[in-house]
């Protein structure tokens, strides 16, 4: 199979590449971009770890093929730092409230809970649980990393506040 | 898991989506969301020599409320059915079922045209269409046709639909007021295929009811749906427990299925009708 050309966005810089139609997103993020933040879980879709933002959208690129997000605009834990490089708010928050134990899904709780706090600001536990019910932890029972993201929303908000 | 390899197309109309089918015959597939078909191609089970991508088609997108009728174009997302503003008042059966599918990640991708068209039983939507007695418009190679989703499930992934055909867009009767819907799940965990799901509609002496995962196409029942309409709810039960024909798997045996599935349509019903004008 011959390979194709790829242009994308990725945490706000324009890389290209070649690659075949079939390539998981995941791989060509991972093996040719060298950005190893979003994780290859279980591979079927079902655990949320190799989540990452394509468009506004939060979407498994284990289940994406790199064909179908030409052109698109992506961001991974990676892209979700301060602009100097320290830790955003969201990975501050899980590493103060121990949102983490392993790590191993906390790339796609991020950049899963990124998205989620995008589109719901003062979201309730409810609301936290419900929308972060595609990605799977085995370490920690869940508690933190709610406790995490909500203490995000808060700080997130009091920031916009002070900025206003 | 990498899938063997294709030749990938991104056509920008209907017409030249077709004509990609057309020309190279089954060797040739549509790809919507793809949450159905990439993990199917990534197991080997599914291989085509070309990926035919919808998302460049215009025509395929956008929800259009009428006053009489909704329409859904193929290529709409379930996060896109959930978020729409008209579209829950005027048939909110269809939100509650769409946050009941997968999970977040897959419902930003998956749509209901893939839904309805892959033939899986396992699907919510297609059950749900025949609820709702909608439409489903095809277009091929010798033009457009419409097929009613009561009709159009043959068996597992079998369909009215033909090779060279696209499901295009979704047409619904909107129920109008004074008629309760209600969509019940039971599933082992989130993301899971229901073990039973049942959706209703009932009132102004209507009634109609259809399951999921029960057989191995949905059932939508015309007894089943009379009864209802009469107010005889364990009538309606005994009919659609007639009608289903599940099978015993890793979601549990055919008695427990048969028992879930009068738990859920039971909890539908006196949801429907909690709802009713």
């Amino acid at each position: 199979m011959s390979k194709m050309h790829v242009k994308l966005t990725v945490n706000g810089k324009q890389v290209e590449g070649l690659a075949e139609p079939r390539t998981l997103l995941i791989h060509f993020l991972r093996e040719d971009l060298k950005i190893t933040g979003p994780h290859i879980g279980c591979e079927t879709s079902h655990c949320g770890a190799c989540t990452v933002d394509i468009d506004g959208k939060s979407v498994k690129s284990c289940t994406t093929f790199v064909a179908q997000v030409n052109g698109a605009d992506i961001t991974t834990v990676e892209g979700l730092t301060n602009d100097d490089g320290s830790l955003g708010v969201l990975q501050e928050m899980f590493r103060e409230h121990h949102g983490l134990q392993c790590g191993f899904c906390t790339p796609g709780m991020i950049t899963r809970a990124h998205r989620l706090l995008q589109e719901n600001p003062n979201p309730t536990e409810e609301d936290i649980r419900f929308g972060m019910s595609g990605n799977l932890c085995r370490c920690t029972g869940y508690q933190n990393i709610v406790k995490a993201i909500a203490a995000s929303a808060d700080m997130l908000n009091a920031q916009k506040e002070a900025a206003e | 898991m990498i899938p063997a390899g294709f030749e990938y197309h991104r056509p920008g109309d209907i017409a030249s989506a077709i004509g990609i089918l057309q020309e190279h015959g089954d060797e040739a597939r549509v790809i919507a969301g793809g949450h159905s078909l990439i993990p199917m191609m990534k197991l080997r089970m599914a291989e085509m020599g070309h990926l035919v991508d919808l998302q460049a088609i215009e025509e395929l997108k956008g929800i259009e409320v009428g006053s009489d009728t909704v329409t859904l174009g193929a290529m709409v997302t379930q996060q896109e059915l959930i978020t729409h503003d008209g579209l829950a008042s005027a048939i909110p059966l269809i939100r509650e079922a769409a946050l009941q599918i997968a999970d977040p990640q897959v419902r930003y991708v998956g749509t209901v045209g893939g839904n309805v068209a892959n033939g899986d039983p396992g699907n919510d939507m297609p059950g749900l269409m025949q609820c709702l007695n909608a439409t489903f418009e095809l277009s091929g190679p010798d033009g457009r046709r419409s097929v009613a989703a009561r009709e159009f499930y043959e068996a597992a992934y079998f369909t009215a639909r033909d090779d060279e055909e696209i499901l295009t867009r979704i047409s619904i009767p909107v129920p109008g007021a004074g008629v309760g819907q209600a969509y019940e799940k039971q599933k082992r965990k989130i993301g899971d295929y229901a073990t039973a799901a049942a959706a209703v509609m009932v009132g102004n002496g209507h009634a109609s009811v259809a399951m999921t995962n029960l057989a191995d196409t949905p059932v939508w029942s015309d007894s089943a749906s009379n009864a209802l309409a009469d107010g005889d709810v364990s009538g309606c039960v005994a009919a659609m427990l007639e009608a289903i024909d599940p099978v015993a798997d890793n979601r549990g045996p055919v008695e427990f299925k048969k028992h879930v599935a009068a738990v859920m349509l039971r909890r539908a019903i006196e949801r429907a009708q909690s709802r009713a004008g």
